[in-house]
């Protein structure tokens, strides 16, 4: 009960710290925005590893998302922020309602498989449309809010702060959601799902409303990096960005929905160095730090957090 | 007429091909329920390796012919050195969890491998074409193929061939197939588990450095090789079953025959097809085309 409260409080005052910080730091929004959007994507699959299952491929989504915004910027000449997020949320949204209806039947390595060749089916076609660019996709028009541009000193923090409230709204959501009775059910889910549909709830049902949710917020995060970085290409769909994903979550742990947030910034701090000094062993450090948090903190890095609060209550 | 000819060898070629890069990832995941991601870099380790052992030779000024000993002198050293490492250093402590997070493992393996291969052999791409342009060319139907694809065509069968008899007309192999069927049961009768794993994942990682190693002379050695290898190889063994041999085949001839198909007809097809191949079979038959009820035959 008492994190119950407690949440909503973390999560607003983490939210006023960024927006407050953001301005004194302007070198590393660019950073941040990018850990963000990554975290929405990540804040996804936590949703699904509560329910048991790890998606090999919400890359997908990402990169629909992604395009989405692009192409609406690029073709149709729209080029508001919140809009292209909207056309980004209702493509990825739709998808994933749909391969969701086939999606939802499968469990375990089937689920990680078929997720993952969808998402290489979207790679596939990317590769090889000469109007989207092929592999090297396009660069977004310059996005604006409320009609001014997101660019300068002023609208890098407009996008910035975008993105923070962004993902306050998608984890405060989420976070209500998991005290609702369908939310209740991923942990049900993954415990033991036959149960579950002997106490009268459709498992199948949970599991697209879940799958459907995360698809929407990898689209979120697919198209404010593609706002951010202002180039998109169908590398977003090969099965090792899905791969980064899955790596994040596994770092944050799914304790908490302010994990994904955490481990993304972790993450993309520690690459961000990693990339200069050593980018030829920055993998090796990833994998092996990947195999100490599966054998020695299977709940990642959140449970360091959790354990220390319980022990101080 | 000369282009459905062109798609049969090509297909034929790049199916056999498939099925070298799938038949370990397949038998490792057959005996002991693992997707094992890092495949794909123990594929390109078989590559540097034979490009290093390949390059030693000529530079020894040995005789040619001698290369194809070379590279596959390189894949059983791979095989030998990092199999036993692997299985005996990691995974034999992940045995009893739950596949998904074996899939994790094998893809933080997979990381680790792939910046392994490049502390070894550094960035910059190798090339080992000697032993692909040795046999000359034959013609066929008026295309021009060189004699080595047809040379990777007969490896193939040969590895299928003798895998098929050692599983089928061996005794290990009986005893294997009993391992796969009930690991507890076998163990009760006497059957050292232990071993048999150490042996499947040896021998699984050996076709996988096989199959990098007889790939290397046809393209230059890169880090990145590895990244595509495994999601192609996930696609052959979904089509025909996880875990079954012929399976492999099967899904090598239905994947390599599509492709060469697209890339003929349809050239902006090319990926799409074979990933679309690997969903739609997913989807109509999970377990693959060649898998019969829940009890596994490798």
């Amino acid at each position: 009960m008492n994190t119950d409260k407690r949440t909503p409080l973390l999560l607003l005052s983490s939210l006023l710290a960024l927006l407050a910080v953001g301005p004194l730091l302007p070198e590393w929004q660019f950073l941040a925005t990018l850990a963000l959007g990554k975290g929405l994507v990540v804040l996804g699959l936590l949703l699904l590893l509560r329910t048991g299952l790890v998606s090999f491929g919400q890359g997908l989504y990402y990169c629909l998302g992604g395009y989405a915004a692009g192409v609406m910027g690029h073709y149709w000449g729209v080029t508001d922020a919140t809009l292209l997020l909207l056309a980004a949320a209702l493509v990825s949204g739709v998808a994933a309602a749909v391969l969701g209806l086939l999606l939802a039947r499968y469990r375990a390595i089937f689920f990680a498989m078929l997720s993952l060749a969808l998402s290489m089916i979207l790679y596939g076609l990317l590769a090889k449309s000469q109007t989207l660019g092929s592999t090297d996709g396009f660069n977004l028009a310059p996005p604006t809010l409320l009609g001014f541009p997101l660019a300068g000193y002023e609208g890098r923090y407009a996008l910035y702060s975008l993105a923070c409230v962004l993902a306050f709204l998608a984890a405060l959501g989420l976070h209500y959601y998991f005290r609702t009775p369908l939310g209740r059910l991923a942990t049900a889910i993954r415990d033991n799902e036959i149960r579950v549909e002997y106490l009268g709830a459709s498992v199948r049902g949970a599991v697209h409303v879940k799958y459907t949710i995360a698809g929407v917020l990898a689209g979120l995060g697919g198209a404010l990096t593609g706002m951010t970085v202002g180039h998109i290409d169908p590398e977003m769909a090969y099965w090792t960005t899905s791969g980064e994903f899955v790596f994040i979550a596994i770092l944050s742990g799914t304790g908490s929905v302010a994990a994904p947030f955490l481990g993304s910034f972790i993450y993309e701090l520690v690459r961000t160095f990693a990339y200069e000094y050593s980018p030829n062993t920055w993998q090796l450090a990833l994998g092996a730090v990947m195999l100490l948090i599966i054998v020695f903190l299977p709940a990642g890095l959140w449970s360091l957090f959790r354990r220390r609060q319980g022990g101080a209550a | 007429m000369d282009m459905q000819l062109a798609v049969l060898v090509d297909g034929i070629i790049y199916a056999s091909w498939l099925f070298l890069i799938a038949v370990g990832l397949t038998l490792i995941y057959g005996v002991m329920n693992i997707l094992n991601i890092a495949h794909g870099a123990l594929y390109a380790l078989g590559a540097y390796a034979a490009a290093s052992f390949g390059g030693f030779w000529f530079s020894q000024g040995y005789p040619p012919l001698g290369s194809y000993g070379a590279l596959v002198l390189a894949a059983i050293v791979v095989g030998l050195v990092m199999g036993p490492l692997i299985e005996r250093g990691l995974l034999r402590f992940m045995y009893g969890r739950d596949e998904i997070i074996l899939l994790l493992v094998t893809y933080a393996l997979f990381l680790i491998l792939e910046d392994v291969i490049k502390l070894i052999w550094g960035v910059s791409p190798y090339i080992i074409s000697q032993p692909y342009g040795l046999l000359g060319i034959v013609e066929l139907g008026g295309l021009i193929y060189p004699v080595y694809s047809f040379v990777l065509i007969g490896v193939t069968i040969l590895v299928g061939v003798l895998l098929a008899w050692a599983l089928q007309g061996t005794r290990h192999g009986k005893l294997l197939r009993v391992v796969i069927h009930d690991r507890e049961l076998s163990q009760t009768l006497g059957i050292d588990v232990r071993r048999y794993y150490l042996a499947t994942f040896t021998l699984g990682t050996m076709l996988a450095a096989l199959g990098g190693a007889l790939t290397a002379p046809t393209v230059s050695v890169v880090p990145a090789m590895g990244v595509e290898v495994i999601v192609l190889a996930f696609a052959v063994v979904v089509v025909g079953g996880l875990g079954s041999l012929p399976g492999a085949a099967l899904g090598a001839l239905i994947v390599g025959l599509l492709r060469s198909a697209a890339v003929h007809y349809v050239p902006a097809l090319e990926l799409f097809a074979i990933y679309f191949v690997m969903a739609m079979v997913l989807i109509i038959r999970p377990r693959g085309l060649f898998a019969g009820e829940q009890a596994r035959t490798i």
